[in-house]
């Protein structure tokens, strides 16, 4: 007998204007499956909030916030005040941010929202730049990408700043948990914010979702990206609870990252050299997280 | 019950007496003793509502505005530099209609650093859509932030506001303050209750894309509820003179001006000086008048408008300064009184800014101003800097 | 429940929305169209799961998908991860 593997129950609209192929709506989905009716989104802006539509509608069955770009920690965590104050239970507060407004310019609210132990979800989509606005590099851009603000011209100029270390800065912060996500793997991901979701403190999830014109890919292929994203380990699924780091998905035999590089025109300028480099340090970057895992289960 | 306290003081007292749900905010002087007297009433369980310590005013303003769609009362206190950085929140909070108050201790902005007194950075946020109402003293600034939830919270004008309170000059300056029973504010102000606020049974986006063909119309509507406002605020200050006697004139308070020969516009702390100035100055047999500009925005220009049959001349008096015109008072009240082919002349007086005394000297020199305009039938200058070193050699 | 503004008027104090966004139909996006080959069909459900428009329609779980073509945008995903190769993508005709 066929089965679902993931609710049934739909709280994203037909009808939104994401691009073919996007994997915010993919997000929004799996995470509103996972916490149902009574979540309220705050949005700042970002592909996040133009994708629900124009006024006076919108593609979601829960209430939204909109909100301004760097202050999406404070607003959910004002949400949860306004909540605790009245007696409002059983009620998820998501802050759902996009990676520049999250390590960019939402870093200091978030920093004390965490500090505050805000009883709130915070996730960050990261499509690893700031898409909405026509692909200009962010703290999330990986080395190796272009960007419209890190043009490639005479075999030169690609981003060469790492991806900020969001969950290492934000576990030292304090969180209650933290996991990162793939839109690839929806079951992982509904688990993950299940786990998440009664744990008191505030949460932190990092969502990876394919940009299809940012990352220069073709539409049919944005799942089979991202997998690879996990695949090859440079975007490795795990979780951190109570300062304990550990895999949410094995893989066995990590691919190599050419074959994740190569799918991808934001990649397609880099020499041979430049892949082996970046080899090199998502190999040194895994290393480092296995290391994390042993020692904080030791 | 009456006790000495500072404005700021006062100010906390009408946070507790309001029963606010959420308070979110961030030190600055000269703000800073609010948020104390706050925190140590929360820590003493005397508060209705949570406190909150947040890392920056732009995210004590964002949180409010969260708290509020959730539907609870709001509260924050803020100055110069912190009320500079919550700019973009201000607006978003007319834009998402939340009727948050906001006590603002007005100071000053840098550099050369100071953290004293003016209207600079108060007068900055008019465009932002608060409602913008000046305290002359202590007891003002508890009765006002009490009428300022009435005021911010009817269904007719939802829109936040700010009670101004120079700083030092009240904020730390002891006076005696009435402080009303709980049971009367409790008649006077209800509980908080929106139309519209996070609902999980009837879900909906507030604030979301808006196209060009609609997104003035959103505009439009906050142009007309401010116009809304001042009938409240007048209705709302005869209703709390009603309750507990003190009216402070809703919009405007006319001041010795019957059958004055001049009379200054001005609000804030200042104000006290000129009533006081004008009653001596009558005694000598001068007849100058004092206009309380108690509500700034929304701005009583009809209101004011009665200077024209009232007096020949009429004074401005700024705490701040427009930067290339004039004070940001002297143009909205010259433009609110116009008339053509006529009216009265009408001069500027800068001053008393950064914390530079405001002395009744300074004040007696204005008013003395005014009535040799009057005399010379004639404006000499459109502004006047009061008080500068030799700027003028009179001090 | 309130009427959607039809003026300045009837505009609600806050900004608030009046309908979900399905009466758009973005199927008028689409340049190639998915086609679900029912034999080949295993009903595993992974189309419907990674629908970013929610356009892989399966009415009660052991059902066979269908597609919402009002609203499919054709981006593809479903006939590329479906294990089975039950779903071509064919060119829409006469647009």
């Amino acid at each position: 007998m066929p089965k679902f593997t993931i609710p049934k129950e739909e709280y994203v609209c037909k009808g939104h204007s994401a691009c073919p192929g996007c994997g915010t709506p993919l997000a929004l989905r799996y995470t509103l499956k996972a916490l149902g009716k009574r979540t309220v989104l705050n949005i700042p802006a970002g592909c996040g909030g133009v994708i629900l539509g124009v006024w006076p509608s919108y593609a979601l069955k829960v209430p939204v916030v909109d909100n301004a770009f760097e202050c999406t920690a404070a607003i959910a965590d004002g949400i949860r005040a306004g909540f605790d104050v009245l007696g409002v239970k059983d009620a998820y507060v998501v802050g759902w941010a996009g990676d520049g407004g999250t390590v960019d310019i939402g870093l200091q609210a978030l920093s004390a929202a965490v500090d505050r132990n805000a009883n709130i979800i915070y996730v960050m989509l990261d499509n690893e730049a700031y898409m909405n606005t026509g692909i200009q590099k962010s703290g999330c851009t990986p080395i190796g990408a272009w960007t419209t603000t890190t043009p490639v011209a005479n075999g030169k100029g690609w981003n060469t700043s790492p991806k900020k270390r969001i969950m290492e800065m934000l576990v030292a912060n304090g969180i209650a948990y933290g996991a990162t996500v793939n839109v690839a793997y929806p079951e992982d991901f509904i688990a993950r914010l299940r786990e998440a979701k009664d744990i008191k403190g505030t949460k932190f999830i990092h969502a990876l979702a394919p940009c299809t014109p940012g990352w220069r890919i073709d539409p049919r292929k944005s799942i089979e990206v991202a997998r690879l994203a996990t695949q090859t380990g440079i975007f490795p699924l795990y979780k951190v609870e109570n300062g304990k780091y550990s895999l949410t998905k094995e893989i066995k035999n990590r691919k190599p990252v050419r074959e994740y590089l190569r799918l991808q025109g934001r990649f397609r300028h880099l020499p041979e050299e430049a892949i082996n480099e970046i080899q090199r340090l998502v190999d040194e970057e895994y290393a480092r997280l296995l290391k994390k895992i042993k020692e904080t289960n030791e | 019950m009456m006790e000495v306290m500072t404005a700021n003081y006062a100010a906390a007292y009408a946070v507790k007496l309001a029963r606010v749900g959420v308070i979110a905010a961030y030190p600055i002087t000269p703000q800073s003793s609010i948020s104390e007297k706050l925190a140590e009433m929360y820590v003493k369980g005397e508060l209705y509502g949570k406190y909150f310590l947040v890392e920056s005013e732009h995210s004590a303003m964002s949180m409010l505005i969260g708290a509020s769609y959730a539907g609870a009362r709001t509260f924050t206190a803020t100055s110069s530099h912190g009320l500079a950085l919550m700019h973009e929140m201000l607006f978003w909070a007319v834009g998402a209609r939340r009727p948050i108050v906001m006590a603002v201790v007005a100071r000053a902005l840098a550099p050369p650093w100071n953290i004293w007194g003016d209207h600079m950075d108060v007068m900055s946020e008019r465009d932002t859509g608060w409602m913008q109402f000046f305290c002359e003293n202590n007891q003002e600034t508890l009765d006002t932030i009490l009428m300022a939830y009435k005021i911010s919270e009817d269904r007719s004008v939802m829109l936040p506001s700010m009670v101004i309170e120079d700083g030092f000059i009240l904020s730390h300056t002891y006076e005696a303050v009435d402080i009303p029973d709980q049971d009367d504010v409790d008649d006077f102000l209800p509980p908080f209750d929106p139309e519209w606020k996070i609902d999980f049974d009837d879900p909906r986006r507030f604030g979301g894309l808006t196209m060009p063909d609609w997104w003035s119309e959103f505009r439009y509507r906050i142009a007309l509820d401010q116009e809304v406002a001042k009938k409240k605020i007048v209705e709302v200050d005869k209703e709390f003179e009603r309750r507990f006697g003190r009216s402070y004139g809703g919009l405007v308070e006319f001041y010795n001006c019957d059958d004055a020969e001049v009379a200054l516009v001005l609000a804030g702390s200042a104000v006290g000086t000129a009533k006081e100035v004008s009653d001596k100055m009558r005694e000598r047999g001068k007849k100058v008048g004092v206009v309380k500009l108690k509500t700034f925005r929304p701005f009583p220009a009809e209101e004011l408008k009665k200077l024209n049959d009232m007096v020949p001349v009429v004074g401005v008096f700024d705490r701040s300064y427009t930067f290339g015109y004039g004070g940001a008072l002297y143009s909205e009240v010259r433009n609110g009184i116009y008339v053509p082919g006529g009216g009265a002349l009408v001069k500027n007086y800068v001053g008393g800014m950064g914390g530079k005394d405001f002395t009744p000297k300074n004040m007696e020199f204005i008013f003395e101003d005014l009535l040799r305009i009057k005399k010379e039938g004639k404006v000499d200058r459109m502004v006047e800097w009061i008080n500068i070193k030799d700027g003028t050699g009179r001090w | 429940m309130v009427e959607v503004p039809k003026t300045y008027k009837d505009l609600p104090s806050t900004p608030i929305t009046f309908f979900t966004t399905e009466d758009n139909k973005t199927g008028t996006w689409r340049t190639i169209r998915p086609v679900i080959d029912k034999e080949k069909c295993t009903r595993c459900y992974i189309c419907w799961k990674f629908c970013p428009d929610l356009s892989i329609e399966v009415e009660e779980e052991g059902d066979y998908p269908n597609v919402d073509y009002d609203h499919c945008k054709g981006c593809g995903i479903c006939a590329n991860e479906c294990p089975s190769g039950a779903i071509a993508m064919e060119k829409e005709m006469g647009k």
